[in-house]
């Protein structure tokens, strides 16, 4: 039965779907359902669910179902069937039961990667169908504590890690002043305004990965690029409202992104390397608040990179000698179409780079996108688990002499290191910043 | 604004600094701020091997700080600066740093007037503002959204003011969030709190609050609006501080409310950034009339033309009866008055600045990496290496043009006085 929670896996707690359920009713659940159904929902997603002829291809495309022997509960249809196809078919008639699955099933075994919409006959988005789960869930205050609890720091803060106002400015100048032992005439331009980039970041860069910055800092000033960035909220570029479904706070915090840059008068937005802060700035969060694109033109660090190595702006002392491998992140590659000049930039800064496969627009997600990382550690192993796939082709790039996996974005970079971890790979990660940081000819050196 | 009637307006070009040649001198440079006069062009400097300060017209400030940041003249043409100095923060006022230090402090506030200045300032866990170096009396564990009224004299933030655990959602949800006015907290908490802002005498103050998850209104002095939206905007005051405006997110898409009632009936697709002409009698937005096109609605009356990209920064003339926007289209951008853009695009646009009678309009713009200014749709032949707002003065008759020209060690920052009839003609 539908309603019955599915023991096929060890139950797991989650206080924000529990505790969250313990308020709802069969009532409440069929008011917001057929609110939605009635409201947001529109053709799209009649036709999606009526279109779907569980032909199967889908599932194929998906590595929970591919990591689950072949479970068809987690195949993309077998996802919708057990969701919002139910509450289609029942008109919002459902369980709370029903929906403290529905919404375990939405935020933690589907990333939302859309690899399963390009093997779709139909190209049905899967994506679309979950989110908008996760949008019922929001509305009935289900969603897993963890991301929960990021998507209330995005309110309070407007960045994802609830880092305080002079938190921010303070781990800039830290970075400004520990760069300056390298390159003694380094500069982070706080608030310049005129300037021709705005280098945005997500919130755990100040937090946890600090060298980032520090890393971007030296790559600007070699450069000898115009930028600056902002010293004031807004600085993340960051979303995981968008991955809650409360659509109303992320565009709130992207309209704070946009004008943040828009206040500087800078011609661009430069990204660090993180995959679903470009669908939000690329896709969903300026669409929602009625950009047609983003009102200030925004790339990520693939293309930036690409630019500036393909123009000279900055070279290559010598290159990376371990082998590395390339994890393709969805957000830039299904999403943007970045694979080749991810390639280029590869190539471009290490010695030998043996391809993953499937690879490109076929890659298999990390499994940590779409937020299913962000729901915690009570989905971990879950999620680990629920990737095997991922582990077999980076098993597979290693006996093929892969010392280095390189992947140009956060969450991928938290996924793959909990995989390699479980799955002893013996692996290391780097972002591509990384590696051109180390490559890359500094002016002491030219 | 700051009285600008006993400013030299004589016409001609008058001579700042050499500021190309301070890089002689002090070997660090950074970007250069100018009074809203021209009277004073300021950059932080190096003043010796680890020690940094303001050079004012070729003077430097006799005090040195570990960091300097934030340089910016007030309307009244004080120069201000974030310092700090053996690991404490303050600001520096023309040199001089305010007695209180902090461990911390940063979000200067400058007042339109000559009033106090105001920043966001904390002391290991305690957070509070400070107006010219005097805290609040009462602290709390986070601040931020720092407002302060049109003379300076009142400051007001969103404070937290229940201690929660990070994860603990729902104790996040019961509202663990206010606003502080003047250090003293409103009675009622909020899920959250954004954007508080000022009537025009200070004497009241609306911000943008969060009951629930699904629930946002307005409060005015800490009393939210009977009704709820899916979301809402910042809010703003009338002239005359009665009444307070919103856009709310009703079923219908967005729509403007004054007092909790929908004032437009008109719904948009988005609606941001209302503003009264001086006079109070015309209301305006930006708006977007349908997804991805942008303009500005003055009443409730959509502009005929629309752009692509955006419409930002909008502002009547002195007397109401003009209003000028930035409009972006192709990723070009460029003024536009009443409806009709300008018929030249460029790389970069600033706020419009209407002449005290409305009928001229002047902005500076950057294209290829050169400064201009444009008046009426015009560029000046002048292109210059950086270039601030230009200012019409009080009778109408002339433009001040505050630039830098030529570049690297002949940089040279200048004041220029226009007649506006010879840029007509």
């Amino acid at each position: 039965m539908l309603d019955e929670p599915r023991n096929t896996q060890e139950q797991i707690y989650d206080s924000g779907i529990a505790k969250g359920a313990e308020r709802l009713t069969p009532e409440k659940i069929q008011r917001v359902i057929q609110e939605m159904l009635a409201g947001e929902a529109g053709a799209r997603l009649k036709t999606y669910v009526e279109t779907c002829v569980h032909c199967g291809l889908c599932s194929e495309a998906c590595h929970f179902y591919l990591s689950n022997d072949k479970d068809p509960r987690f195949s993309p249809a077998g996802k919708v069937k057990q969701t919002i196809a139910e509450m289609v078919r029942r008109k919002g008639v459902v369980s709370v039961d029903f929906m403290k699955k529905a919404s375990e099933i939405a935020s933690t075994e589907c990333n939302l990667c859309k690899r399963c919409a390009m093997y779709c006959p139909f190209g049905i988005d899967v994506a679309f169908l979950m989110l908008f789960v996760r949008r019922i869930c929001h509305k009935l205050g289900i969603t897993p504590q963890y991301i929960q609890d990021t998507a209330h720091s995005h309110s309070a803060t407007y960045n994802q890690m609830w880092v305080k106002d002079d938190e921010w400015i303070d781990s800039l100048q830290w970075q400004e002043d520990e760069a300056r032992e390298e390159m003694p005439n380094l500069r982070i331009p706080l608030e310049k305004e005129g300037a021709d980039f705005m280098y945005s970041v997500i919130g755990p860069e100040p937090k946890f990965r600090a060298q980032l910055i520090y890393q971007a800092a030296v790559i600007f000033n070699t450069a000898g690029l115009n930028w600056t960035m902002p010293a004031t909220p807004g600085w993340d570029n960051s979303d995981m409202c968008m991955y809650t479904g409360d659509n109303d706070m992320m565009a709130r915090i992207k309209k704070a992104h946009f004008e943040t840059a828009m206040r500087l008068r800078v011609k661009k937005i430069v990204m660090g390397e993180c995959g679903h802060a470009f669908r939000s700035i690329y896709d969903m969060g300026n669409r929602a608040l009625g950009w047609r694109m983003p009102p200030v033109p925004t790339v990520h660090a693939i293309e930036f990179f690409y630019e500036l190595l393909s123009t000279g702006k900055i070279t290559v002392l010598r290159k990376y000698d371990k082998p590395v491998t390339i994890h393709d992140p969805c957000n830039v590659i299904r999403g943007r179409g970045l694979h080749e000049m991810l390639r280029y930039v590869a190539h471009a800064i290490c010695e030998e780079v043996i391809e993953m496969h499937p690879n490109r627009e076929h890659n298999f997600c990390c499994s940590a996108g779409g937020g299913v990382i962000n729901c915690g550690p009570p989905w971990k192993m879950k999620r680990v688990n629920g990737n095997k796939v991922k582990a077999q082709q980076l098993f597979e790039a290693k006996s093929k002499g892969a010392v280095t996996c390189i992947a140009p974005c956060h969450n991928c970079h938290g996924g793959l290191e909990d995989i390699i971890h479980v799955n002893e790979i013996g692996m290391d990660l780097k972002f591509l910043g990384d590696i051109i940081y180390q490559v890359m000819e500094k002016p002491e050196q030219a | 604004m700051n009285d600008s009637s006993n400013w030299d307006w004589n016409p001609g070009k008058r001579l700042i600094a050499p500021i190309g040649a301070w890089a002689a001198t002090y070997g660090w440079v950074e970007e250069p701020v100018m009074s809203a006069d021209g009277e004073q062009v300021a950059a932080v400097v190096k003043s010796d091997e680890a020690a940094f300060a303001a050079c004012v017209n070729g003077e430097i400030w006799e005090a040195s700080f570990d960091r300097v940041w934030n340089l910016r003249f007030t309307a009244d043409g004080r120069l201000t600066g974030l310092v700090n100095d053996g690991g404490m923060w303050t600001v520096a006022v023309d040199g001089q740093a305010w007695e209180s230090t902090f461990e911390y402090a940063w979000d200067p506030r400058l007042p339109a007037n000559g009033g106090p200045i105001a920043c966001a300032a904390k002391n290991g866990s305690e957070y509070f503002a400070v107006l010219d170096g005097q805290p609040w009396e009462t602290t709390f564990s986070n601040l931020s959204q720092l407002a302060t009224s049109l003379d300076g004299k009142h400051s007001a933030a969103v404070v937290q003011t229940v201690d929660f655990s990070e994860g603990d959602i729902f104790k996040f949800q019961e509202g663990c969030y206010s606003v502080a006015v003047n250090g003293q907290v409103w009675k009622r908490n909020f899920m959250n709190a954004w954007d508080p802002i000022f009537a025009p005498k200070g004497d009241r103050l609306a911000t943008t609050v969060r009951l629930t998850l699904l629930e946002t209104t307005i409060a005015v002095d800490g009393e939210p609006w009977p009704g709820t939206y899916s979301a809402a905007w910042e809010a703003h005051f009338h002239p005359a501080g009665e009444r307070v405006t919103a856009p709310v997110k009703t079923p219908k898409g967005w729509q403007l409310a004054e007092d909790g009632r929908i004032l437009w009936e008109r719904a948009y697709a988005q609606l941001w950034h209302q503003l009264y002409s001086p006079d109070a009698r015309r209301l305006a937005a930006v708006v977007a009339p349908r997804f991805g096109r942008w303009t500005m609605a003055v009443d409730d009356q959509p502009w005929k033309t629309t752009f692509g990209d955006y419409v930002s920064d909008p502002v009547f003339s002195p007397d109401g009866k003009r209003l000028a926007a930035i409009a972006c289209q192709d990723g070009r951008r460029t003024v536009v008055v009443d409806g009709t853009p300008w018929a030249e695009s460029f790389d970069m646009v600033w706020p419009p600045v209407f002449s005290p009678d409305g009928r001229h309009v002047a902005a500076r713009v950057k294209q290829d990496d050169r400064w201009r200014i444009v008046v009426d749709g015009r560029p000046l032949p002048e292109a210059y290496t950086t270039a601030w707002d230009p200012v019409f003065s009080p009778d109408g008759k002339y433009l001040l043009v505050r630039a830098v020209e030529g570049s690297g060690a002949e940089a040279v920052c200048q004041r220029l006085v226009r007649p506006l009839n010879d840029i007509r003609g």
